[in-house]
Parts: C-alpha cells; sequence; structure tokens
C-alpha cells in the first residue's frame, strides 16, 4: 500500500525513463569510487561499503517484497563464518572463501525460509527472528569449528595476486576497492533483478498478494527465491567483513545486527535502490560522531531512527525522492 | 547415566517455573496482539526494566514484596505512556510501523538502563524469606522456584477472571472481535487500548522481577526473553491466552527435559519444536487461521 506519488516513481524507473535510475549502478559506483575521500577515515568507508550492502540485501526483501524479516544476522553470520572458517580451519585461499560464505548462507536462508514464508505479516517477523536466534545458538556450541564465544579468529587474508598485479589487502585504500568490486557486481545483480519480469512480480506480492495470485504467480516460489537472494547477499557482505575484520566475532549472529539491517533501511528509505546505502552511511556517521563524546550512542542512534519511523516513514533518500518527484 | 523418577520430577518442577515466566510473556504479548494488532518487540525490554526496577526498590527498601509489587506497576506506566505518546501515532499506518517503533524504544531503554546501572549485569540475592528448599515429596526443591509458580499461576489466574467475568472484560472481548461496532456502542475504545498496553507491559515488568532472583540482572536480558516469548506465541497461537499458557510451560519444560540430557541442545530443540509446529499448524496451537492474513 505505497503512496501513489512513489509507485509512479517505481513505474518510471520501470520505462527506464529515469536517468538516474537507468544509470544507477554506474552512479552508485562513481559516487562509492570517491566516498573515501569523503569520510574521515577509510575503515569508516569501507564499514559503509559491506553494511550497505547488508542493508540491500534487506531491502531486497523488505523494500521490494515487504516481508520484515528480522533474523538477517543469520545470514550475515553464516556468510562471515562459512568465508572466514574456510581460510582460517582449511587454509584455503579467499576466491574459495567468498563463494563458500555466500553458499553457505544461501542454504541457511533456504532452511528458514522454507519455514518462515509459510507465515505471513507480522508472524513472518518473529519466526524469522526466533529463526535466527536458533542459527546462533547452533554456532555458538560448535565451539571447535567457529571458537564459540571467542569468535573465529585468524581470518587472515592479507595479499591477493591476481594475474598482473598483487593487492596487500594491508593498506585500508586497496582493501576499499577490492571490497568496492563485490559491492558493484552485486548492486548490479540487484538492479537486473528489480528491472526484470521478477522485479515486477515481487512488487506487485507486496501490493496486493492476493492479487498477484489470481494473476496465476506462484507466490511462495517468488517468495523463496528472493529470500534465498537476499540472505545470499547479506552473505556476501559478511563475508567481506570477516576478510575486512579478519576475524569473525560471534555478534555477527545476535539479534541486534539483525535489527541493525532494519534500523539501515528504515533510515535510508526501504523500497529505494540507494536508500540502505544512505541508511548505513548515516547510522555508522551517527555511531561514529556521537561516540566521541558519549559511549552511549546507541541510545542516540535509537531516538533518531524512532523518530524517523514516527515523523519520516520514507527515510532520507524516500524523502529526497518524494521532493524530487513532486 | 541413570535417571531416577525423582531427578525427572524434581526437573519437571524446574521447567514448569520457567515456562510460568514465559507464560507471563507470552500472555502480555498476546493480550497486546489480540486488542491492538501490534507486535510488541519492546517486550523483552519490559521485562528487563521489570527486573531492574525490582532490584533499585529492593536495595532501596530492602524489602522483596515492594520490588514485587512496585516493578510491575513502574513498567506498566512506561506502558501507558508508550502507547499514549508513540504507538497511537501510528494506528493505521500498516502493521509494520508499530512493531519498527517498539524495536527502537527496546533498543534506547537498554541503553537507558545502562547509563543507570552500568553495563554490567548484577546480582540479586533471592529473598531471606524464599531462600532454600522444601520437601516436595519426590525429593527437595528450591522453594523460591515454587514461589514463581505460584505467583505466575496467581497473576494468570487473575487476568483470566478479569477478561472473562467482569464487564471490562466483555468490554476487552468485545474489542478484540470487532474495535468498530464497540465504538460505535459508545465506548472510547482507545482508553481500552491504553489499559491494555499497560496490562501487557505490567505482566512483562512482573515476569521480570520474578526472574531476577533466578538469573540476576543484566541490560541484555531482554533480548534473549523476547526471541523465546516468540516461541512460545507462534507455538500457542497469537492471540490465545490459553495457548500462550499451555506453550510456555510446554517451552519451559522442553528446555529443562532437554537440558537434563544434552545441555547444549537445550535451546536449539525449542526452536525445532517451533519449526515442527509451523510444518503442521502455522496458525499455532490454538490459534485462529488466518487472524493475521
Amino acid at each position: 500500500m505505497r503512496p501513489l506519488s512513489l509507485a509512479l516513481t517505481a513505474q518510471r524507473a520501470r520505462d527506464g525513463t529515469d536517468a538516474l535510475t537507468r544509470r544507477r549502478v554506474l552512479i552508485a559506483a562513481l559516487f562509492l569510487g570517491v566516498f573515501p575521500w569523503l569520510m574521515p577515515y577509510k575503515a569508516l568507508a569501507i564499514n559503509v561499503l559491506i553494511y550497505g550492502l547488508y542493508a540491500v540485501g534487506f531491502n531486497l526483501l523488505y523494500g521490494y517484497l515487504g516481508m520484515l524479516s528480522f533474523g538477517h544476522a543469520a545470514f550475515f553470520g553464516t556468510g562471515a563464518y562459512g568465508c572466514g572458517i574456510v581460510v582460517a580451519r582449511w587454509g584455503k585461499p579467499w576466491f574459495l572463501a567468498i563463494p563458500a560464505g555466500v553458499f553457505s548462507a544461501a542454504v541457511v536462508a533456504l532452511a528458514i525460509g522454507y519455514l518462515a514464508i509459510r507465515t505471513r505479516g507480522i508472524y513472518f517477523a518473529m519466526v524469522t527472528l526466533a529463526l535466527a536466534q536458533c542459527v546462533y545458538y547452533v554456532f555458538f556450541q560448535a565451539e571447535s569449528l567457529t571458537g564459540g564465544e571467542n569468535g573465529l579468529r585468524g581470518v587472515n587474508v592479507r595479499s591477493i595476486s591476481l594475474p598482473g598485479v598483487s593487492l596487500n589487502l594491508l593498506r585500508p585504500t586497496t582493501k576499499y576497492y577490492f571490497i568496492l568490486f563485490f559491492v558493484v557486481v552485486a548492486l548490479w545483480i540487484v538492479s537486473r533483478i528489480l528491472a526484470s519480469p521478477f522485479g515486477a512480480v515481487i512488487e506487485a506480492i507486496r501490493e496486493r498478494e492476493a492479487r498477484a495470485r489470481a494473476c496465476g504467480y506462484n507466490v511462495a516460489a517468488f517468495k523463496l527465491i528472493t529470500f534465498v537472494v537476499s540472505g545470499a547477499l547479506c552473505g556476501l557482505a559478511g563475508a567481506l567483513n570477516a576478510i575486512h575484520l579478519s576475524t569473525v566475532p560471534i555478534e555477527s549472529l545476535v539479534y541486534e545486527t539483525s535489527g541493525l539491517a532494519v534500523i539501515m533501511s528504515l533510515l535510508g528509505g526501504t523500497g529505494t535502490f540507494f536508500g540502505p546505502f544512505v541508511g548505513a552511511a548515516a547510522f555508522l556517521l551517527i555511531q561514529d560522531l556521537t561516540a566521541l563524546w558519549t559511549e552511549h550512542w546507541q541510545l542516540i542512534a535509537g531516538a533518531v531512527y524512532m523518530i524517523f519511523v514516527l515523523f519520516f516513514p520514507r527515510g532520507i533518500w524516500g524523502s529526497v525522492l518524494e521532493w524530487l518527484y513532486r | 547415566m541413570t535417571l531416577a523418577p525423582d531427578v525427572l520430577a524434581l526437573q519437571l518442577l524446574t521447567g514448569l517455573a520457567l515456562g510460568a515466566l514465559y507464560a507471563l510473556l507470552a500472555i502480555g504479548l498476546s493480550l497486546i496482539f489480540g486488542m491492538l494488532t501490534v507486535v510488541n518487540f519492546a517486550h523483552g525490554a519490559f521485562f528487563m526494566v521489570g527486573a531492574y526496577v525490582g532490584f533499585f526498590l529492593y536495595g532501596l527498601t530492602g524489602s522483596f514484596w515492594a520490588s514485587l509489587v512496585g516493578a510491575p506497576l513502574a513498567v506498566g506506566a512506561v506502558g501507558l505512556v508508550v502507547e499514549r505518546f508513540l504507538v497511537r501515532p501510528l494506528y493505521g499506518r500498516g502493521l509494520d510501523y508499530p512493531l519498527l517503533l517498539t524495536f527502537g524504544l527496546a533498543y534506547v531503554l537498554v541503553e537507558i538502563v545502562r547509563i543507570l546501572f552500568g553495563k554490567q549485569g548484577l546480582p540479586f540475592d533471592t529473598p531471606e524469606a524464599l531462600s532454600g528448599a522444601v520437601d516436595v515429596w519426590v525429593g527437595y526443591f528450591p522453594l523460591y522456584r515454587l514461589f514463581v509458580i505460584g505467583a505466575a499461576a496467581a497473576a494468570t489466574l487473575a487476568v483470566w477472571l478479569f477478561i472473562d467475568k467482569t464487564s471490562y472484560g466483555l468490554i476487552i472481548r468485545a474489542g478484540a472481535r470487532d474495535p468498530v461496532i464497540v465504538r460505535i456502542l459508545g465506548i472510547d475504545i482507545a482508553r481500552v487500548w491504553l489499559a491494555i498496553f499497560g496490562i501487557g507491559a505490567a505482566l512483562a515488568g512482573f515476569a521480570g522481577v520474578l526472574a531476577a532472583p533466578l538469573q540476576g540482572v543484566a541490560p541484555e536480558m531482554g533480548d534473549t526473553v523476547l526471541a523465546e516469548a516468540f516461541v512460545v506465541t507462534v507455538i500457542g497461537g497469537m492471540g490465545s491466552l490459553l495457548g500462550a499458557v499451555v506453550a510456555g510451560l510446554l517451552v519451559g519444560v522442553t528446555i529443562s527435559m532437554t537440558s537434563l540430557f544434552a545441555p547444549e541442545m537445550a535451546r536449539v530443540c525449542v526452536f525445532a519444536l517451533m519449526a515442527l509446529v509451523l510444518l503442521v499448524r502455522p496458525q499455532g496451537m490454538f490459534g485462529r487461521a488466518g487472524l493475521l492474513s
């Protein structure tokens, strides 16, 4: 039940009449290319990339399909552990580890999605939260593989040799562009999905599920596929985070991490292409700036989030779009 | 490992004490959802605030009874303020918004408690009069756990009598069926909703103060409890009081029994139970089908 103005925006986007939309991946890539120089320091820029991608994955499910999950930490964490275990425990290179992380996140998403899509509406939020908590306990208990409470240490990917070049990931700028490559590929995939008939169908399901079903679409299959793709994208974000941090903290799997995706997407604007990145940047900047003068930055971040839910439900980018297409 | 029947019986009682707390939480969640169609993500935070208010009053007055009465009242008052000023503006804006808001509220409440009481968890002594063990025929059982079962049963009974036997309860049941008709009959449904949110929050606070001597108090204690309370409501069926009680006890007993055989599987088992219920009966044991569609 989206207001007409935004529905029109989506319509223009699909018609490809809108330059901002038609070239959205290019614009995102160019902007993120210069982004590190707009941030106080490089590590923050890397965090924006990773959590932005995480929020993009979440937004595909909530913003476009309209299913509110409170369990996306399960995919972020599984992706991180999947990648981390391949590197730290089995000593395999990064080009096997990252796909392994994405794949394991997709498998977990398939299992959780299979159960969760049987429920609808707000039941879905509760069931995803509970099942993600279950994933947390499993990883917590499998101490020999995951390091349990202490997290997984020693996910060391220091340098990467490609034909012709060798990348030194200890340099923050190099690491940023290494991660950016994966993020841009992921954004391109999301953009393609949204512009395809598949993307149109999932938005139709969000607007009115019964009508989409009456049109002959297999709603359950569309939901499950979107859920798995969303989980895989969040798994990629997790895998990149494991390489970025060289460790996988057990906190990757907790309820707060699931909430982070919700907060970031809502701050930026759900159901918009750039919104999740805007939200991730806004949240991490709030965290970074308020942490300078108080350790209780969660209070500020939580309050800002509540103000957005109450008064600006379209988020920062959604409000900008609304103003642009008045 | 040999398991004597008396060990099993004692473990069953432990499970019932745990389950009684889950039932209290799930009743609050279910009441709020059944009336307001709000999924209260701050329910775990209300539980935690209840425990901390109890801790504060216990330290201030030295009387556990004071905290047992004061904590639900304080958390109930918080609930009233939250419904009136934060949740009420969101009615009619879709089911997701109250949920998203209460989630943010939980975030803020946890941080406020951290500011007031510190980040570390604090121990909560079992009150003198309720410490020790009593002979329950199969063996000795901690008196305090028996007290938890009794107190939770009393609170549940009170809620049931209030809803099923009083004229206020009649309005509440009618409001859950059809708020529009109730409003047409000249009843201020907004005040009923306010009261229900307050009662639900107070029950969470009561569960919190009851749980405090069992596990101490910590700012994060509400997070795990929230997930488990959701599991209970999903198993029992959203909007059903009987479902909340039965599923709460079932989950409590499941946890305590599995921790006897395979402690590391105890929590996971609960989620497996939920998965099973979802596969067989997605609306929960006592839930009405299509309530949430």
